[in-house]
């Protein structure tokens, strides 16, 4: 169960005494390969590419709207439509936002992540054998 | 019949509803993997489900409505940090941390790191988070048992306390994940169902037209326009314009980093089913907050919100429940009573789940990590973890309880924003680092946890809200330097700054090549933990 996989192969044996205990790791060679394949790197480019940028996206937005909220007051209280005001439309729109972003990532995930991990993982099961 | 009575014999049945699904899930329940993280069998739905009943604390259903009901709009700011957080877990978290580690928060760290210091610290953090929310949730409890049978004896709170820490004691080492999880389901349902209902009978009375909602609230607190704008609460002076920031960078980072909703990722089979798991979660608590302000602001337009009413001197924890009297047919009704009874049923199932949850992450955080870890140096066997687990969450909510009654007169609230802030601080910046820098090693991931942690600690305790103001834990001393009551702005920073200080001042070569083994094992689910089935 993890823990106890073979004796790692790439992890040299540590001399350190300071390095008494053992990392879980399995050591298996496969990561290794599966790492330097163009599947994985590119499994890796295109999780980055969206995850990182919507991450200070949605980030950004989430500050703009609360420094809007506790230095810019005279703006968000600006009435819209009836008792609507500028404030309550950015909150909601907030909840709009994370609605969207989470829908773009389970669409991304689904149709550009998926596969790649899939069929890393089916030739990581064929190699290792589980 | 008084409603009174009827919200007790409620409070009876959710109880025996709860132990009986305990019961049931402890015939299902044999091995550490069941135990620890229900078999990992749960649907991406059931513990989308589980996650929410997690996570809607007593804070978020009687605090944040009560909030609005009498701060009006800065009441609302709050559950919008608590929704958009959920991204941070669901882009970076979820899917990465179900496929690299196995029980704990700590698996993740150890995956790669020495053991014993890196599960030492993610201990630490993870038993000081879980008891912070703990203590706010029985403390909740007491006050809504005492509030809600009409009953304000000191006794009956204390008595509450116990009462509600033996059942959470009861249901983690009899159900453990399975039961625990299908509370939380039965939880969240319930918590939905009766949102739901209160809220359109609340629209109802308006026309369903939210223009016409506000403006009665606005009128009848009268506070008139102001109560709909920003500024009523946190907008008084620089500094507390200053804490509000601070709280809500705690609110957004803070739960990808609060344990006891990260083990809830290892309940699931594979990562696809974290990330559904984490899109239900977040339909079903944008939702509840969405109708929170309904709530909030139905409350504000119906019931008395003056200075002396029920609602103001309950801190708002009584707003709802009030809420669902006035529109079942007022005090008095039938219909008022039994809307009354249920809302109130609703908040206790609220308190028993989140807190079943709570002590479970830390037991098995103590089990897991602390004895097979540290103290056996992994030669315990399944079995024994599960019995020191089990032990484990008799000491914690032990403690729990015996903190909690002394605790009573702390602000709920606070309590749920420090747990948010010391998440924040001192684990979401190692959760991050490991799962994203190769360099990252031992001793930045424990300089990461404790250097968050104690900041986090040190800066709470040299704050108002523990001397130096009128009500502050002590009042008659002051030794208070640091302006602030919400520490995050500080301590997240902070958290960050020492995992990159022990980075790099120290190396690790090891760590730095095991990363390519969690790199491939988090993306692409390679050699992770799947189902156990044992029956």
């Amino acid at each position: 169960m993890g823990v106890t996989g073979p004796i790692p192969l790439e992890v040299k044996p540590v001399s350190d005494t300071n390095h008494q205990q053992p990392h879980q790791t399995s050591g298996h060679a496969i990561y290794e390969e599966l790492s330097a394949t163009d599947d994985f790197k590119e499994l890796r480019t295109r999780y980055r590419a969206f995850a990182i940028p919507w991450t200070v996206a949605f980030l950004v937005w989430y500050l703009l709207y609360v420094v809007l909220s506790i230095f810019a007051t005279d703006f968000m209280s600006i009435r819209l439509v009836g008792n609507i005001n500028v404030a309550l439309v950015f909150g909601l729109l907030q909840f709009a936002s994370t609605f969207l972003i989470a829908w773009l990532y389970s669409r991304h995930a689904g149709k550009a992540l998926d596969p790649l991990a899939r069929r890393l993982e089916l030739r990581y099961n064929q190699e290792v054998g589980r | 019949m008084s409603s009174e009575t009827l919200t007790a014999v409620l409070f009876v049945l959710v109880v025996l509803v709860t132990v009986g699904i305990t019961f049931w899930a402890s015939r299902q329940t044999h091995g550490a993997t069941d135990y620890y993280a229900g078999g990992r069998s749960f649907s991406g739905v059931q513990n989308g489900l589980a996650i929410s009943g997690d996570y809607m604390s007593a804070a978020s259903f009687l605090g944040i409505s009560g909030a609005i009901a009498l701060s009006g709009y800065d009441g609302f700011l709050y559950s919008i940090g608590f929704l958009v957080a959920w991204l941070v877990a669901l882009l970076l978290v979820a899917e990465l941390l179900r496929n690299s580690g196995r029980y704990t928060m700590a698996d993740q760290l150890a995956y790669r790191m020495q053991q014993r210091p890196v599960r030492t610290a993610a201990a630490t953090s993870t038993v000081v988070v879980s008891i912070f929310y703990l203590l706010a949730q029985m403390v909740g409890a007491g006050a809504l048992v005492a509030l809600l049978l009409g009953v304000d004896s000191e006794t009956l709170k204390a008595l509450t306390i116990v009462g509600v820490g033996l059942l959470m004691i009861f249901y983690v080492t009899v159900g453990g994940m399975k039961g625990t999880t299908w509370v939380q389901i039965v939880k969240a349902v319930l918590l939905m169902a009766g949102t739901i209902l209160i809220t359109v009978l609340v629209l109802a009375q308006f026309n369903f037209n939210l223009s016409e909602l506000l403006g009665a609230a606005a009128d009848n607190t009268g506070k008139g326009e102001a109560f709909l704008n920003p500024g009523l609460k946190y907008g008084i002076d620089m500094t507390s314009k200053i804490d509000f920031i601070s709280l809500s960078l705690a609110l957004v980072l803070g739960t990808a980093g609060l344990p006891h909703i990260l083990i809830r990722f290892y309940t699931v089979p594979t990562a696809k089913d974290a990330r559904t798991s984490v899109l239900w979660a977040i339909t079903l608590i944008g939702a509840f907050y969405l109708m929170t302000l309904a709530l909030g602001f139905g409350a504000a337009a119906l019931l008395d919100t003056g200075p002396e009413s029920a609602v103001a001197t309950s801190g708002g924890n009584l707003a709802s429940p009030l809420l669902a009297e006035a529109v079942g047919g007022g005090a008095g009704s039938t219909g008022g009573a039994v809307l009354l009874a249920l809302i109130s049923a609703v908040a206790f199932a609220t308190i028993l789940a989140v807190v079943a949850g709570l002590t479970l992450t830390s037991a098995s955080s103590v089990a897991h990590d602390l004895y097979a870890n540290v103290f056996k140096k992994g030669t315990a066997s399944e079995k024994d973890e599960v019995r020191v687990a089990k032990i484990a969450a008799f000491v914690i909510g032990g403690i729990a309880i015996a903190l909690a009654i002394p605790a009573q007169k702390l602000n709920i609230a606070f309590l749920v924003a420090l747990a948010f802030a010391v998440a924040a601080s001192a684990n979401l910046p190692s959760i991050i680092y490991n799962l994203f820098w190769r360099k990252f090693n031992t001793r930045g991931a424990t300089w990461a946890i404790y250097g968050g942690l104690v900041t986090c600690l040190v800066l709470v305790a040299s704050s108002p809200v523990v001397s130096g103001s009128e009500t502050a834990l002590f009042v008659n001393h002051d030794w208070s330097w640091f302006p602030l009551s919400n520490p995050g702005i500080i301590s997240i920073p902070a958290g960050f700054f020492f995992g990159w200080l022990g980075t790099v001042t120290s190396n690790e070569p090891e760590a730095a090549a095991a990363y390519t083994e969690l790199e491939v094992r988090s993306l692409t689910g390679a050699g992770a933990e799947g189902v156990v089935t044992t029956h």
